[in-house]
């Protein structure tokens, strides 16, 4: 028996993403005493697929020949090699999400997504899962003899646990059901769905032009910029940014929201955040009733300040 | 050219959740339905792509009579016609199920669903959809055009964009880029009247589901905001740092 995890890379690098399934997927091999296996596609170079063995991972199965995106190919693949999993665990990457679907009804597995547990009962596979957008937390569990687990971001911490990592390849190329054209990467220069730290802002800062100071605020903090739906919604940020019920859900350790007054929607993509600060000119803004810090003042005063202060701890 | 949009009914994005029965089932007292947010997009594209290659545009929906208020509205936007899957779907395998048969039996060109439904959020009908009926998929798409037979579709992956080329059919998991927000469509009388007379078919179907909802709780609630001087941001940072230990 074992349990399996999809491990995925960007430009032949692991994503921090699936270092975090790794060591969820590790857990749960201890849990039900198995063997924990990972799967990778795309080329990945031996010494960066190694590293899967600082997670647990005591064997990869590598497809350097095949394109992530193609998962028509990945899923019979996944589905191949889990003949022996009792559970296959994906992080919660926009490709992960199109693949773990697929293998469910392919392998007829109940399909847990955004799961934030361990196993509750091992006797069967109960877990807790996010539901409604963030406001409800929902137990679910399944009877079929696989389960197929996507865990939610962040949720889960990266935890070592040395082994010697086997690598097998398979050189196998296969036709995709459609041609990967090419690909654009957002300008912000870290992925909004993994940073730890997200500096977001609204309307409050009254124009585009003013976004010099948010930026600069981003990069001392090593964080992602974000802004709410009317920003994305006039044009002064990119689409990509938008976080809230129908733009991206982020659950990073700190979300500082500044001249965001915090609608229910905005809230919903946010609040699994582990820390959030509000700053606003208006005290009585929603925001103030979901964070744990506030400061009720003018972002062009607060934001200043903050950098000269927090470039004093960083020195 | 067939096309075919999948809606969920979900209770309106401001609504507040609650729970009954012993935390069980979904209180949907006092509760707004409205169209899916990510199935609108897809509505609106298929409506685009209906006026401009005269294409015919069906809708489905599986739930209860209840739901019959938003496939109207799906109606008067302007799908010509709609099928309700007469089910309560109860999970993403069976109500992909209860979809993957009715299109066995009446092909479509192009599946256009939303990325996720904004209530349980499982985000995984249109990929088993793709296995069940063994035809290409794509998620979390934010562009689409179509030329004859050949389909070119953007779709978010993290950090940024990929450009895909594919041949029909397809089905894909929408959201917002399909269609810009202004692009959005409300319904007009006229659409409203038209669409009392057109066809809505209702079928029957018994699919299984794989998982089972137990119960529901609302995560813990947070404590007091810690409020903090405009003229103090220096403590703010502080705290950050020494208590939250997040900087």
């Amino acid at each position: 028996m074992s349990i399996l995890v999809y491990t995925e890379s960007w430009e032949g690098k692991f994503r921090k993403s699936s270092f975090e399934a790794a060591s969820y997927a590790n857990e749960i091999s201890q849990d039900l005493n198995t063997d924990l296996f990972a799967i990778s596609f795309g080329l990945v170079a031996e010494e960066e697929l190694s590293k899967l063995g600082e997670y647990g991972v005591s064997k990869v199965f590598s497809f350097p020949n095949i394109n992530k995106s193609d998962n028509y190919n990945t899923t019979n693949f996944i589905a191949e090699y889990a003949k022996d999993a009792k559970a296959i665990i994906f992080s919660n990457t926009f490709t992960a999400k199109m693949i773990a679907p697929r293998l469910s009804s392919k392998l007829k597995a109940g399909l847990m997504s955004n799961v934030t547990t361990k196993i509750l009962d091992t006797n069967n596979f109960k877990f807790k899962r996010q539901a409604f957008s963030s406001k409800a937390l929902e137990t679910v569990s399944t009877n079929t003899e696989k389960a197929i687990i996507t865990i939610s971001p962040n949720a889960f911490e990266i935890k070592n646990n040395n082994i010697s990592c086997e690598i097998i390849t398979i050189e196998d190329k296969l036709e995709s059901q459609f041609n990967v054209i090419g690909s654009e990467t957002n300008s912000g220069k870290i992925s909004l769905s993994e940073a730890e730290v997200v500096i977001s802002a609204g309307r409050g800062l009254k124009g585009p032009e003013n976004w010099g100071m948010i930026e600069e605020l981003a990069d001392l903090l090593n964080a992602a910029t974000a802004c709410s739906k009317p920003v994305s919604d006039i044009g002064w940020r990119p689409h990509s940014e938008h976080v809230g019920q129908t733009g991206k859900a982020v659950a990073p350790n700190l979300y500082v929201a500044i001249g965001i007054s915090g609608a229910i929607q905005h809230l919903a993509g946010v609040n699994s955040s582990k820390v959030m600060v509000a700053i606003n000119t208006d005290a009585e803004a929603p925001f103030f009733k979901a964070a744990d810090y506030g400061v009720v003042g003018d972002a062009f005063d607060v934001v200043p300040k903050l950098i000269e202060e927090i470039k004093k701890i960083n020195n | 050219m067939n096309i075919l949009v999948c809606i969920s009914s979900v209770p309106d994005t401001t609504s507040k959740i609650n729970f009954t029965e012993n935390n069980t089932k979904f209180d949907a007292n006092g509760i707004q339905f409205v169209i899916n947010p990510y199935d609108e997009f897809g509505l609106t594209k298929g409506v685009m792509l209906k006026e401009k290659n005269n294409a015919k545009l069906t809708a489905i929906i599986v739930g209860e009579a209840n739901v019959e208020p938003v496939i109207r509205k799906v109606l008067a936007i302007g799908a010509d016609n709609a099928v309700r899957i007469n089910m309560h779907p109860s999970d993403s395998y069976s109500t992909a199920c209860a979809i993957a048969n009715y299109i066995k039996d009446n092909p479509f060109d192009l599946i256009i669903a939303g990325k996720e439904s904004s209530d349980y959020n499982g985000g995984a009908v249109p990929g088993m959809i793709a296995d069940m009926l063994n035809i290409p998929f794509l998620n979390a798409c934010n562009g689409l055009t179509v030329n004859g037979n050949e389909v070119e579709l953007t779709r978010e992956i993290d950090g940024g964009i990929e450009k895909i080329s594919a041949s029909l059919p397809i089905i894909i998991g929408g959201q917002k880029g399909l269609v810009e927000e202004s692009e959005l469509r409300i319904p007009n009388m006229r659409g409203i009247m038209t669409a009392r007379s057109k066809p809505l078919e209702v079928l029957e179907c018994n699919s299984a589901p794989l998982n089972h909802s137990i119960s529901f709780d609302k995560p813990e609630s947070k404590g007091e905001c810690k409020m903090i001087s405009s003229d103090n941001i220096e403590q703010l940072v502080s705290l950050l740092h020494t208590e939250a230990k997040v900087i």
